[in-house]
């Protein structure tokens, strides 16, 4: 069980490419006459939104594609053999030996019964016939090789004894065990913290280039690509529309999608006054409701009719000059791509209004059992979820609170919308305070006034009511209205603001797409009038081209009606886009307020500078300072003692006497309202640097 | 641990305890005990006859008092009976009432005596469980693996034809209640009507000596009930178990189809059906009880049914506290063996 | 004389009986079949072949009991008509009678032979059928009533009240199920008025569940809500005076006291075990968005269980729904088997396979087969058809 015989020329050829899969119903062709190529060595990165197809390329290549799932034209060639044409057991060679996988969600990819080390060895065990011992050993240089701690006691642990960021790299280690010669990665940190993200995302590039391994990369983040991949692939509804080079296609685009999809995402200089986004109009076509000619023709600036609904297909053309870039647009070349964003609509700043809601020493304990079986009756432990929040919030303005995950950023929300009731401190709306009044004793008007946009957009509508009726529920329980008539025109109103067509009265939830349910969740949380919204992460369930539009939403209908919008996100440049203020938390504990400018650039409190690093931008002419956080969040049931971030903070030796493991930091104000939880003296602090630059063009 | 298996006992013995006060309640009820004296008596009892029947047997003090001294932490009464006769509950055949000890329950570990059977309580019990206990090992060994083969076979390839097949037969045992299966396995396998002579119709013989002649069929019945309904949740847990990323990550490491089954799916898919197999026991209990019947065999269910058909209050109160035990602590042990076989929680 | 019938003859005869409800089948098929994209999931089990089996087993009893139990067809005789001359006569013996006249509507054989007292196997085949049909489905509809109410809190809110309604539930399961028969279904009993007792307070759930509902849906809209809970309240109390106390006022409704006691003790069996199903649901939906989002909008805690839980959890409850009619069958025919509860000649399938399987041994199997396999069809119907639910309800 050795290797295949080394190839000179492409480790992974796809050529034309159908995949479908079969239904009782139909056949939905997934993946349509895709093509690409991986050079040994080379790491090639596969984006696009999700349905595209993507992952179904990727176990195309693994030539697992299920029951349903069939290879209907094309070839995919490992290292000059199809792999199609395999027998099981070469396929059974090949895979976790020559190809390896890793997968998006760590912990549900690892066997939960079985011991991390045994899953390890089992790989070289089939694959080369070699013995416990030596496996074992391999093992141990792998786990090193992914620099986590203490190899010999994690290969003794169960899965779920590891965090999420050493389950992930518990991954990588067992798809490099027997040095493959191609890794393909799909969405390997999307369910990691950003933090977490950018150390896994170093790992990956630097242990490919160790072991001169070719990378297949699936992304739905551009700005990911451009940090491990030297090529990309940009796929939309089942095709591939342009390939090329990193720097050919970031910079020289020559597909409408590309160009729109970069128009979508908010990158450093975006504003939400002055450069608004640009959202895609219209939505993903389903797999057998494509349009004729181009796909992407219904959404297209460029479109023009005659010539993109033609019906025939679009083949790919290869673009004269660059390094094997290609496009399937059959205007490309009459196409202006240095034309500047026409269609924009360039709006006025909204001055801020008087104070609304003010939080003043706001803390939050729970206390839970010690161990969640054999609990209640057991130790009982406290859980700091928040502690000391104090800020104000004006009308028309846009807070944005970020944080990684246990940051106590729902806690708080949860205590404003009174689902809790505060430990201590004061939340005051309107002069009234309101954190020991529960959701049921406060008044009407209390509760319509706060309201709430969820995150989850597949959770966030009730699967069995239509989205009218759940609209005029919020209607009739907000008090508005006298009759069921005028519910419902209020209701029918309610659907033009967040412009959803009004038959989608009728529709049940399970009929609307990710972003229109999320567009429903909005009309729904401003049923009431609400001034105060929370909006929980919104948009990051959505894909890049949906959160456009949501975002652009939600500031629309806040300029118009004035409403104090508290934005929770973790992504850095979607709040840079839109906040007028940021609350950077860590560990129940605010850590940095202040303007969206003063937090944004130097000085910073450490995290602040670290989850900005972390943060992968998709601009070939942003250059950004290079800070890898060791180690994983801590628990919020075990936080370290003082400081809560000296854990993982970079610049712990710049305060004398250890004073960060012994106390917490006291908040002080730098400048102008910008707060800072921090040990550091002022000398250290403004020698920081800013962390992205932008290069001068 | 030990404190967790220490508050499980604690509620254990409180659900013995409340459910054979149920029992205790529902047997002492005034025209259930009126039953009793006539069948004791004769049935041409008057009114009278039959009040000082149970006046001067003790069976007319208050109820909890009465369930105290069953179980043996009052003391037992003593009672000057209308006919001048002093009669105690502690009181052994011909004892002088003088001698007799205070407390007579089930804490001093007395079961009493049963008016049907003429015998005491705890004999009875003994001899009874021992023929069922036969009567579930050979169920259990024929049940459990059998089960367990079938549901991971179906539930290893999703909606191939072998799962289509497996599955309505599991659905099919389940859907076929004892009364009816033990029915037709009788007619078809021990009737000379259908011709195939091969078992036999009663399990009476089997009491003193066990043969698959006169054993298999009552044993199958049981075992067939039960069998389907593991079988389906084996299922549904091997496919689940199945379709999870961490079999495909098995798959695409190149490890056998055999051995993904073997080695990475059959500890996670057991889990389940583990807490199952347990929980079946006081289902279990229903078909011992109707295969007993029906096959003439005269073991614990058989004596259920004799003494709730004559309110013998001490034996179905003896079966009641055992079978409840039997059923707490299968659930007991289904519990600990969860917790051991799932290394996602922890003990500690 | 007639001939007896030989076994082609029995089949012809037994079919044509059956006519009627092949017919009420066809008619009901080729409208599902046609209309089956309009119908939802209903609709979808006809693309499962194993719901198809099931729900055609399952209306086939449905109809067979609806047209002997309201039109008297179907049956070839009165299942209670005895006769000296047909004591254990084989299938397709022509119908004679040593005593008294013959029947003139009665049927010419007895299609299935004769049981130990003469009476017609078919007829009483027919005729426990429709008791089956009766008890069954209404009792486990209690069932989830009680088991609904209670299980949306203890699941909701959880804490003391979900520990005690626990204990209580597992206090019930863990006691077997015969042993209960036995001691509650029992005449002696019936004169205690305990089934009374238990009637009052399990048939009193579908009121309450119904009150709720509607106060929860409609308590901003007074008007309607006042409406809609006195519709509720006014039949809700007629039907339970008249049902669980026998004291309707206007002497409408009532419910024969030893039916009543195996009504309330088969509810109270089933109870347990949905309440722990919906409590389990309830825990894991309340997680959702959806259920914050009513939260934050200060719904009241019965709405959400109600409104915002209860349909999403409407899948499993269907098919456990369906599982539980077959298991509520088999339980009715277990206490047949041990002659509980029953009029000593009454027709029902538990007490006639006991009955045949005395004569077993005889070699007459006539009498014990036909009520076994009855049972056994519908049962198995309807397992067919919560799995060809579940099948189609997982999909897509």
């Amino acid at each position: 069980m050795s290797k295949l015989q080394e190839y000179e020329g492409p480790i992974l050829e796809i050529d034309g490419l159908s995949i479908s899969f079969f239904t009782r119903l139909r056949e939905i062709p997934a993946v349509m006459d895709f093509s690409v190529e991986v050079q040994p060595g080379e790491a090639v990165g596969l984006v696009g939104e999700s349905g595209c197809g993507k992952s179904t390329v990727a176990l195309g290549v693994m030539q697992d594609l299920g029951v349903n799932g069939h290879i209907v034209g094309g070839t995919i060639k490992f290292k000059g053999r199809d792999l199609s044409e395999m027998s099981r057991e070469e396929l059974r060679d090949i895979r976790g030996n020559e190809i390896a996988m890793i997968y998006q969600e760590p912990m549900a990819s690892l066997n939960p019964a079985m011991k991390v080390g045994k899953q390890l060895i089992e790989v070289p065990m089939i694959h080369e016939g070699i013995g416990e011992k030596e496996a074992w050993q391999r093992a141990m240089d792998v786990v090193r090789d992914v620099k986590l701690p203490d190899p010999e006691r994690i290969l003794k642990s169960y899965p779920h004894q590891l965090s999420g960021g050493q389950q992930q790299r518990i991954v990588i280690a067992m798809a490099l065990m027997s040095k493959p010669s191609l890794l393909i990665l799909d969405e390997p940190t999307t369910a990691l913290d950003v933090t977490v993200e950018a150390a896994v995302v170093e790992l990956v590039r630097d242990l490919g280039k160790k072991y001169g391994t070719s990378m297949l990369f699936i992304s739905h983040n551009l700005g990911l690509v451009l940090e491990t991949c030297d090529r990309i692939c940009v796929m939309y509804s089942g095709e591939a529309v342009e390939t090329g080079s990193i720097g050919d296609v970031f910079d020289r685009m020559q597909h409408p999608y590309t160009q729109a999809l970069f128009r979508s995402i908010p990158l450093p200089g975006a504003d939400k006054n002055a450069r608004p986004l640009v959202a895609i109009p219209g939505n993903f076509p389903l797999p057998h409701e494509r349009p004729p000619g181009c796909n992407f023709g219904p959404r297209c600036d460029y479109f023009e009719d005659g010539l993109c609904n033609s019906g025939t297909a679009i083949q790919m053309t290869e673009i004269e000059g660059d390094d094997r870039h290609f496009s399937r647009c059959l205007k490309f070349d009459s196409i202006d791509w240095n034309a500047p964003v026409a269609a924009a609509i360039q709006t006025q700043a909204v001055s801020k209004g008087e104070v609304v809601l003010k939080m003043d020493n706001l803390k939050k304990y729970y206390e839970v059992a010690a161990n969640a079986l054999f609990g209640a009756g057991g130790e009982r432990k406290v859980v700091k979820a928040n502690e000391t929040l104090s800020f104000e919030a004006r009308e028309s303005e846009t807070l944005a609170i970020v944080g990684e995950s246990g940051c106590g950023k729902s806690t708080f929300a949860k205590v404003l919308m009174g689902l809790e009731t505060a430990t201590e401190g004061q939340i005051t709306l309107d002069g009234n305070s309101i954190e020991q009044i529960p959701i049921e004793k406060r008044n009407t008007q209390t509760v319509a006034d706060i309201q709430m946009v969820f995150q989850n957009p597949f959770d966030t509508l009730n699967p069995s009511m239509t989205v009218g009726r759940q609209i005029m529920r919020a209607l009739e329980v907000f008090g508005q209205g006298e009759s069921d008539e005028e519910r419902h025109n209020e209701m029918m109103r309610l659907l033009d603001l967040v412009k959803l067509p009004r038959e989608f009265a009728e529709r049940m939830p399970r009929q609307l797409s990710g972003g229109q349910k999320q567009r429903v969740g909005i009309a729904r949380a401003f049923a009431g009038g609400a001034r105060i919204v929370v909006a929980d992460e919104p948009v990051s369930a959505l894909d890049v081209s949906v959160q456009a539009a949501v975002t652009d939403l939600l500031m629309e209908i806040q300029r118009a009606k004035k409403t104090t919008l508290l934005f929770i996100s973790h992504d850095l440049s979607i709040v840079r886009y839109l906040s007028d203020r940021v609350m950077v938390m860590y560990l129940g504990h605010v850590v940095e307020l202040g303007s969206t400018d003063q937090v944004f650039s130097p000085p910073y409190h450490p995290y602040t500078e670290a989850l900005l690093s972390a943060v992968p931008i998709a601009d070939t002419s942003v250059e950004k300072k290079h800070i890898v956080l060791e180690g994983d969040i801590p628990s919020a049931m075990n936080p370290p003692s003082g400081c809560p971030f000296q854990t993982r903070c970079r610049w712990k030796s710049e305060v004398p006497g250890a004073l960060c493991e012994k106390e917490v930091p006291p908040m002080r104000e730098l400048s102008n309202r910008h707060q800072i939880k921090c040990h550091l003296p002022e000398e250290t602090l403004s020698l920081m640097e800013p962390v992205i630059k932008i290069a001068a063009e | 641990m030990g404190k967790f298996i220490l508050r499980r006992v604690g509620v254990m013995l409180l659900t013995a305890l409340c459910l054979t006060f149920g029992v205790f309640f529902l047997t002492n009820l005034y025209p259930n005990l009126e039953k009793l004296a006539k069948t004791q008596g004769n049935f041409r009892m008057s009114d009278e006859e039959v009040q000082t029947y149970l006046n001067n047997n003790g069976y007319l003090q208050p109820m909890v008092a009465k369930y105290g001294q069953w179980l043996g932490v009052l003391p037992g009464y003593v009672i000057e009976g209308t006919d001048g006769k002093v009669r105690a509950k502690c009181a052994e055949r011909q004892q002088p009432v003088e001698e007799v000890d205070r407390y007579c329950g089930i804490l001093q570990g007395n079961w009493g005596y049963s008016t049907v059977i003429k015998q005491p309580v705890a004999g009875i019990i003994v001899d009874k469980l021992a023929l069922t206990g036969i009567l579930m090992f050979w169920v259990m060994v024929l049940m459990v693996p059998a089960a367990l083969v079938l549901g991971v076979m179906a539930g290893m390839r999703e909606g191939s034809r072998l799962d289509r097949t497996l599955s309505t037969f599991s659905i099919s045992t389940t859907a076929t209640p004892e009364y009816v299966s033990g029915v037709l396995f009788i007619a078809v396998f021990a009737s000379t009507a259908v011709g195939l002579k091969w078992f036999k119709g009663t399990a009476t013989s089997a009491m003193d000596n066990v043969t698959f002649e006169n054993f298999f069929l009552p044993v199958l019945t049981i075992a067939a009930y039960g069998m389907g309904y593991i079988a389906r949740m084996t299922r549904a847990s091997m496919a689940e178990v199945m379709t999870s990323q961490y079999i495909r990550t098995a798959r695409l490491k190149g490890v056998s189809f055999y051995n993904i089954v073997v080695k990475h799916a059959l500890r996670n898919a057991l889990i389940a059906p583990f807490t199952v197999i347990m929980l079946q026991f006081p289902w279990l209990l229903n078909g011992v009880v109707i295969v007993e019947t029906l096959f003439n065999y005269k073991g614990f269910g058989w004596a259920l049914v004799l003494a709730a058909g004559n309110n013998d209050i001490e034996l179905l109160l003896a079966i009641s506290v055992i079978s409840v035990l039997v059923v707490l602590i299968t659930q007991l042990i289904s519990d600990i063996g969860y917790v051991y076989l799932n290394p996602r929680i922890s003990v500690t | 004389m007639n001939d007896s019938l030989g076994w082609g003859a029995i089949t012809g005869h037994i079919l044509y009986q059956f006519i009627p409800v092949f017919a009420a089948l066809a008619i009901t098929f080729a409208l599902s079949i046609w209309y089956k994209r309009k119908l939802g999931l209903y609709g979808k089990l006809f693309d499962s072949n194993i719901g198809i089996i099931g729900l055609a087993l399952v209306l086939f009893w449905l109809y067979t009991a609806f047209f002997a139990g309201v039109f008297d067809m179907i049956a070839t005789h009165d299942a209670l008509d005895q006769s000296a001359s047909m004591k254990k006569k084989l299938p397709g013996t022509p119908y004679s009678k040593l005593i008294g006249t013959v029947d003139p509507n009665a049927g010419p054989y007895y299609l299935l032979g004769g049981d130990n007292l003469g009476r017609d196997v078919f007829s009483r085949m027919i005729a426990g059928s429709i008791k089956v049909i009766l008890i069954a489905p209404f009792a486990t509809v209690f069932a989830f009533m009680v088991g609904i109410t209670l299980g949306l809190p203890a699941g909701y809110y959880g804490g003391r009240f979900d520990t005690m309604l626990s204990f209580i539930s597992n206090l019930v399961l863990a006691f077997p199920v015969i042993l209960l028969f036995y001691l509650l279904v029992t005449p002696e009993i019936v004169l205690t008025g305990i089934p009374v007792y238990m009637a009052a307070v399990l048939f009193i759930f579908p009121i309450i569940f119904l009150v709720i509902l509607w106060n929860s849906r409609y308590r901003q809209q007074v008007r309607k809500r006042n409406i809609y809970v006195a519709i509720t309240l006014i039949i809700g109390l007629w039907l339970y005076l008249g049902i669980a106390w026998d004291a309707d006022p206007m002497g409408i409704v009532g419910f024969p006291p030893n039916l009543l006691v195996v009504f309330v003790s088969v509810v109270f069996v089933n109870s347990p075990t949905v309440f722990r199903i919906v409590r389990g649901l309830a825990l894991d939906i309340k997680t959702r968005d959806y259920v914050a989002a009513a939260q934050t909008r200060g719904e009241g805690p019965w709405y959400i269980m109600l409104w915002e839980i209860l349909p999403n959890a409407r899948g499993p409850l269907l098919v456990d729904f369906c599982l539980r009619i077959g298991y509520t069958t088999i339980l009715l025919g277990t206490l047949g088997f041990f002659g509980l509860g029953l009029e000593s000649e009454s027709a029902d399938w538990g007490k006639m396979i006991i009955d045949g399987r005395k004569l077993l041994s005889a070699n007459i199997l006539h009498i014990a087969i036909p009520p076994a396999l009855a049972l056994l069809s519908l049962v198995l119907g309807l397992n067919f058809l919560a799995d060809g639910l579940r099948e189609e309800s997982l999909r897509d």
